[in-house]
């Protein structure tokens, strides 16, 4: 069952759930975060209204910077204006930002210890049709492996808006990591959030007289982003086969909520990692990297293997790539098979 | 400018440059060429120009100054010191385990530098967002500068024009770049690696005032800084003419000299030049 403690979106079952694009959830936050701190200031190279910076750019015009498509300037000037006491948010498309100006990034943002808040928006082959070029599966990776960086990764709109909010009460740079397609709305305005905290959306009861076919909590599935809803789908659909399992959404994926995922270990003793990413140094390998070390127990990797995505629908490439519910489904009987 | 204080400012370029080889080959590595070109117009800026306070580093009301070139960090380390920013003792830890003057600079363990730097390209951005951060705030008053210093070979740096180009589109007189024109870089001279001339006309295409100078004469580098300072509505650069290896002739103007130390005996040598001015003066060690 849903966890009652999360506050979810009650339809989020529901055919007709709400679904909006995470992005917009950047978009709204940043507005807010304007209006509550006046050192917010947002930079952004030629996809204004592609990334939702739009609506801080209309808002607040003089604290707006167009640099053109210039992803290394977008994140070394924003560096110098951190540098005179702003906050600054820079936005485009992940595959640029932090794909092409990483090294900036390393040396004037994060090395430099300048706080900039940098979102990638169009993560994942979510973005469908413009085609692999756009498609940003290794941006988790490049930003979690980088010191003093925190990497956020939102599971629906209104968790991006919160997100992109309490990043300017935290101390160090951060990446947001969003999404281009309208995807189902999972939490609420109630949902609790901060960064570092990692949440358990599902909880299987195994309680027959509340209904329940499941009688043990045999998997956790850690997940983030686009994919938590497919992440429950799945979860829902194993109890009804008798299989309990927890879903944990880890939001944030560094710094990484090792008290969180090592408790969900032990008590299911199998686990499957499911993102919109490359699975080589995704979220998926920060669960392994701590679960090898302080619960080790069978995971199984939902995620992009080694390949460059293509053009199609987020459906149909989801699918392809084999990220789906029926994916997630066969990876927690495996894993669950896999226990000695 | 008055000749006793050129005088003032010549004699302590020299000391600064004396500094810069005495840490280079403690460290037994190092950049000697850049260092020691650089040495008057760090001088110049820091015992002249800057708005700046030793005692006081993060004084919001400062000046600020960008190295974008973080390899040539021994002068800007030594005239840091000699400036009063930390014990002249210490640039003899240049490069060795535990010291705050890491090979090049890093905030974390000299929080008194604005930036850290050694990656090519990205320090006149940098520059381009303090001072656009600087206009948000105090509108067009220029009652402080930003000052970007950046060598020629890293205009090979798309970042570079990136950030020129936008510099120029958001007409930022409160900003003033200073081009260590040298003419050489690690693998040689520049106009063989990748020409950058007519370099005065490419900035100026870009929307900046541009002034050219000769980078060793305090009287042209002072009238280069307040011509800078006085154009309104278009950012400057200074492109300085400057002589690699500067004060030693035998390291004078050779890219070899750009990316390694000077061993025992050369620092000897380069020390005595400085010492007698190229052996105009008698030097109190000899």
């Amino acid at each position: 069952m849903l966890n009652p403690n999360a506050k979810l979106n009650t339809k989020v079952f529901d055919t007709d759930c709400e679904v909006s694009p995470i992005r917009k959830g950047f978009g709204e936050g940043l507005l807010q975060a304007g209006k509550l701190n006046d050192q917010v200031v947002g930079l952004c190279a030629d996809l204004t209204e592609s990334t939702q910076m739009h609506l801080f750019a209309n808002e607040f015009k003089n604290r707006f910077i167009e640099v053109g498509v210039a992803e290394q300037n977008l994140a070394t000037v924003a560096s110098g204006m951190s540098a005179m006491g702003k906050i600054p948010f820079i936005s485009s498309y992940a595959m640029f930002s932090p794909g092409r100006n990483w090294e900036q990034i390393r040396t004037t943002i994060a090395y430099n210890d300048r706080k900039v808040i940098i979102a990638g928006s169009h993560a994942g082959i979510s973005v469908g049709p413009d085609g692999g070029t756009h498609q940003a599966i290794e941006d988790i990776a490049l930003m979690r492996v980088m010191p003093n960086m925190c990497v956020i990764s939102p599971c629906d709109a209104i968790e991006a808006f919160k997100a992109t909010i309490a990043t300017l009460n935290w101390p160090t740079p951060v990446y947001i990591r969003l999404a281009r397609e309208k995807t189902p709305i999972i939490t609420t305005a109630n949902t609790p959030f901060a960064i570092g905290k990692a949440q358990i959306l599902w909880e299987s009861s195994t309680n027959p007289s509340l209904g329940s076919k499941a009688s043990k909590l045999e998997a956790c599935i850690v997940v983030c982003g686009a994919l938590v809803h497919r992440a429950l789908l799945a979860a829902k659909e194993l109890e009804g086969k008798g299989v309990g399992s927890i879903v944990v959404n880890l939001a944030t994926i560094k710094p990484f909520d090792a008290e969180t995922i090592i408790s969900c270990a032990k008590k299911t003793g199998a686990v499957v990692t499911v993102e919109e990413h490359q699975i080589a140094g995704g979220m998926g390998s920060a669960v392994a990297e701590c679960l090898a070390q302080n619960c080790p127990v069978p995971i199984e990797f939902i995620g992009v293997q080694n390949k460059f995505g293509q053009s199609g629908t987020m459906d149909e490439l989801i699918a392809h790539y084999k990220m789906d519910v029926p994916d997630i489904i066969e990876a927690v009987q495996k894993v669950i098979s896999r226990k000695g | 400018m008055s000749d006793e204080i050129i005088k003032k400012l010549e004699l302590q370029a020299n000391v600064i440059r004396q500094s810069i080889i005495e840490m280079l080959v403690t460290a037994g590595s190092g950049h000697t060429a850049g260092p020691l070109g650089m040495a008057d117009i760090f001088t110049y800026l820091y015992f002249h120009e800057l708005k700046h306070d030793p005692k006081n580093p993060t004084w919001p009301e400062r000046d600020r100054l960008v190295l974008s070139n973080g390899h040539i960090c021994p002068v800007f380390y030594a005239t840091m010191a000699h400036a009063g920013y930390f014990d002249i003792k210490e640039l003899q830890t240049l490069r060795k385990f535990g010291t705050r003057l890491q090979g090049h600079p890093h905030r974390e363990y000299l929080p008194m530098v604005e930036n850290s730097s050694g990656p090519l390209g990205s320090g006149l951005s940098q520059a381009v967002g303090m001072a656009l951060a600087d206009r948000i705030d105090h509108g067009q008053k220029n009652d402080r500068f930003i000052y970007a210093l950046m060598s020629d070979g890293e205009l090979d740096e798309g970042n570079s024009w990136e950030g020129i180009m936008l510099a120029g589109k958001n007409q930022l007189g409160n900003l003033i770049a200073v081009v260590d024109r040298n003419n050489i870089q690690i693998d040689g001279y520049t106009e063989n690696i990748m020409p950058l001339e007519p370099l005065g006309a490419k900035w100026e295409a870009f929307n900046w005032h541009v002034i050219e100078v000769p980078g060793h004469d305090f009287t042209a580098l002072h009238e280069a800084v307040q011509t800078a300072k006085s154009i309104f509505n278009k950012p400057s650069v200074i492109i300085a003419k400057t002589i690699p290896g500067r004060g030693v002739p035998e390291f004078e103007r050779d890219y070899l000299w750009h990316g390694k130390p000077p061993n025992k005996e050369e620092a000897n040598m380069a020390l005595k030049e400085l010492r007698t001015l190229g052996g105009k003066i008698k030097s109190e060690h000899q």
